[in-house]
């Protein structure tokens, strides 16, 4: 055992290495590049104000801090533990991607990089860079894979509005995967001006830790929340994971508490027994892929499998190195939750409370709901929001066999 | 000698071809390219997610594992090949997670036993040695790592550290099947590259035809084309064998009558 096992916190090592799992695992041509996006997000770090402008636009433009928010009917609806959300789907453009966006996006002008691409699922991420690009002039290239293009117009069609180009990325099964893919195929080709915004926790160091830094707002503003409103932190976190950008959001200020239990809920498709499931922790092995050794869906040659969920933003066949490590380590308990318990949770969340929410903390609501039963009544559980469901409305109609 | 420093050490220059493993009838195809006069042979391992690779390599790859192409059957038509041509250097090229799936020690084993002479993974930089490096050279299997235009002079010493067999330039920043690098941008950074190493330097990406070859081959020890070939085995199916043996033909050729231009 070393040190750093004192804190749950101070990972990654300085190969960007959480345990057995990150690292650097690009071409060479990247290599040079990736380095120095590891010494220019140090020097960020360190300079009041990049800080300052960060939190600036957090505040003025995303509409930062997001409410802390008692779910008073639910709560009484589920008998047990108080559940309180973190209102991430009240950012600008409607989930916690924007966060990292901003954090990205100045970093990218800081490096003089004068063209941005990014890969998209859902089209949250997409949307969110197509934003900032907008917000701060610089032509973007979006890819998202074909069937998702299909699945997603109405983010293809804001993506377009706010200037960017989407290319729907036809190879493999159109999904995120092959999105990602080609963003890497046109980001070794222009490695001189081009900067790829990742959307999740996830690539080649230093993005897991970069992302996972840029979306720590959520965690920390939840901590001095909670503290402010009830004068105790919550018992238990939950959160939904994709790639596991929102999850560590919040988790990661509260890692070392150690009487806070974390929860993070993959999406379980049409059943973990199956292969129609995107949970790459429960359902998945270690291995390489983008850029990091991770837990990913894979056969027994080592080739990726397709994750289905009726999220777009969970259906990727990885998930970000630190959740690899988390995992392994115990500090954060994973579960997961199927498409149809996904769709009872969202139908819930709209009667129970008013909020329409995205399919992706669909799944963490249902892990909310069956645990808050069998938690006493004075007990807290905080979920984190991170979208809200107005884009999933076609795809839940559909789902519930309701003609539009 | 080993296999691969032999092939270098001809008094010409070297052909190295590279085809997809499992697209087409993969052993009459590499037949061809030896027959055709290649000097190194890359097999490419396919992967789900060939993201180093333009179009021509990816529809190999789905051709492939569209086939149902798996790791044994790589390492089996390895085996078979290195049975046919005991003395053609043979060298498989891929992505990192099929070749770490069972362990990297599985595999290097596994290709010393199918006599494989090198390896060439697209994704382990040398930052990331470890999780096959130390294997492949337990195993005599010779690790060759990939020098890009990106790689500037204070990063070449730690790609070298530890690369055996020879340094496979990749001409331009991009993908395989690119556009190709200026005549000169190449020649520099093959002079660059050889000031630092005894290595002998390949030059690949973006090379199709005999004249390209020719004007590469004046100027490095060894010219490598992929796309142009896997093209040929995606157009031509069961009879891509003569079209390799002829493309081959007019590159061994080219390249092996190249005059060295002192740089």
């Amino acid at each position: 055992m070393n040190q750093l096992t004192n804190s749950f916190r101070n990972q990654p090592d300085e190969r960007g290495h959480f345990g057995d799992y990150g690292g650097r695992f690009v071409a060479e041509t990247l290599m040079p590049l990736i380095l120095e996006l590891e010494r220019e997000y140090r020097a960020a770090q360190a300079d009041p104000a990049f800080t300052a402008e960060f939190d600036g636009l957090l505040e003025h433009y995303v509409g930062r801090p997001s409410p802390l928010y008692f779910a008073e009917r639910l709560t009484q609806s589920l008998g047990g533990a108080q559940v309180w959300f973190k209102r991430d789907e009240l950012n600008h453009t409607g989930a916690h991607k924007i966060n990292n966006c901003i954090g990205q996006i100045l970093l990218a002008i800081r490096m003089g990089k004068t063209r941005i691409i990014a890969e998209t699922g859902a089209g949250q991420h997409g949307v969110a860079t197509a934003t900032v690009c907008a917000r701060f002039g610089l032509p973007c290239v979006i890819y998202m894979g074909a069937t998702d293009v299909a699945r997603q117009q109405p983010n293809v069609f804001r993506m377009k509005l706010l200037g960017a180009e989407v290319v729907p990325v036809t190879s493999g099964r159109g999904t995120l995967k092959d999105a990602m893919n080609e963003g890497l195929r046109d980001w070794v080709a222009n490695v001189h001006d081009t900067f790829y915004i990742i959307g999740t926790a996830a690539g080649p160091h230093p993005y897991p830790e970069m992302v996972r830094d840029f979306q720590s707002v959520i965690g920390r503003e939840a901590r001095a929340q909670m503290l402010d409103r009830i004068g105790r932190l919550p018992d238990l976190l939950v959160a939904a994971i994709g790639g596991g950008s929102n999850a560590l959001g919040l988790f990661h200020p509260f890692l070392d508490d150690p009487d806070i239990k974390m929860l993070g809920v993959e999406a379980a498709g049409r059943g973990l027994h199956g292969e129609e499931h995107a949970a790459s922790l429960l359902g998945g092995s270690p291995g390489i892929l983008h850029g990091n050794r991770t837990y990913l869906l894979q056969d027994a040659d080592g080739q990726i499998t397709e994750g289905h969920s009726i999220s777009a933003g969970l259906d990727y066949p990885g998930i970000g190195p630190e959740h690899a490590w988390l995992k392994d380590t115990g500090r954060v308990e994973y579960t997961a939750v199927t498409d149809q318990e996904a769709l009872e949770a969202f139908q819930l969340l709209c009667r129970t409370e008013g909020i329409i929410p995205a399919l992706e903390p669909s799944h963490a609501i249902y892990a909310v709901a069956q645990r808050a039963k069998a938690m006493p009544k004075d007990s807290v559980i905080l979920a984190n929001l991170c979208g809200r469901g107005d884009k999933d409305i076609f795809t839940v109609a559909e789902a519930l066999g309701v003609e539009m | 000698m080993t296999r691969l420093s032999s092939a270098f050490a001809k008094p010409h220059p070297a052909l190295v071809t590279f085809i997809t493993a499992g697209d087409g009838d993969t052993a009459a195809n590499l037949d061809a390219l030896v027959e055709g006069g290649a000097d190194v042979i890359e097999l490419g391992m396919p992967f789900t997610d060939p993201m180093a690779d333009g179009k021509a390599i990816q529809e190999a790859n789905i051709r492939s594992l569209g086939a149902g192409t798996t790791t044994a059957e790589v390492l089996r038509i390895a085996a078979a090949f290195r049975a046919r041509h005991p003395q053609v250097p043979l060298v498989l090229m891929g992505y990192a997670n099929p070749m770490v799936r069972r362990g990297a020690e599985w595999f290097a084993a596994e290709c010393a036993k199918a006599g494989v002479d090198g390896v060439i993974c697209v994704d382990i930089p040398p930052e990331e040695d470890d999780a096959l490096g130390p294997a492949l050279r337990a195993h005599g299997i010779a690790p060759i790592r990939l020098a890009t235009p990106t790689t500037d002079r204070a990063r070449l010493p730690q790609v070298l550290a530890g690369s055996q067999g020879f340094l496979y330039y990749v001409s331009v920043a991009g993908i395989t099947g690119s556009q190709q690098a200026t005549k000169q941008s190449i020649a520099d950074a093959v002079k660059r590259l050889k000031d630092t190493t005894n290595l002998p330097v390949a030059v690949g990406f973006g090379v199709r035809t005999a004249q390209q070859a020719a004007g590469i081959a004046q100027v490095a020890d060894g010219v490598v084309v992929g796309s142009a070939l896997v093209e040929l085995v995606g157009q031509h199916g069961d009879s891509a064998p003569e079209h390799l043996r002829r493309l081959t033909q007019g590159l061994a050729q080219a390249v092996h009558s190249a005059q060295r231009v002192p740089a």
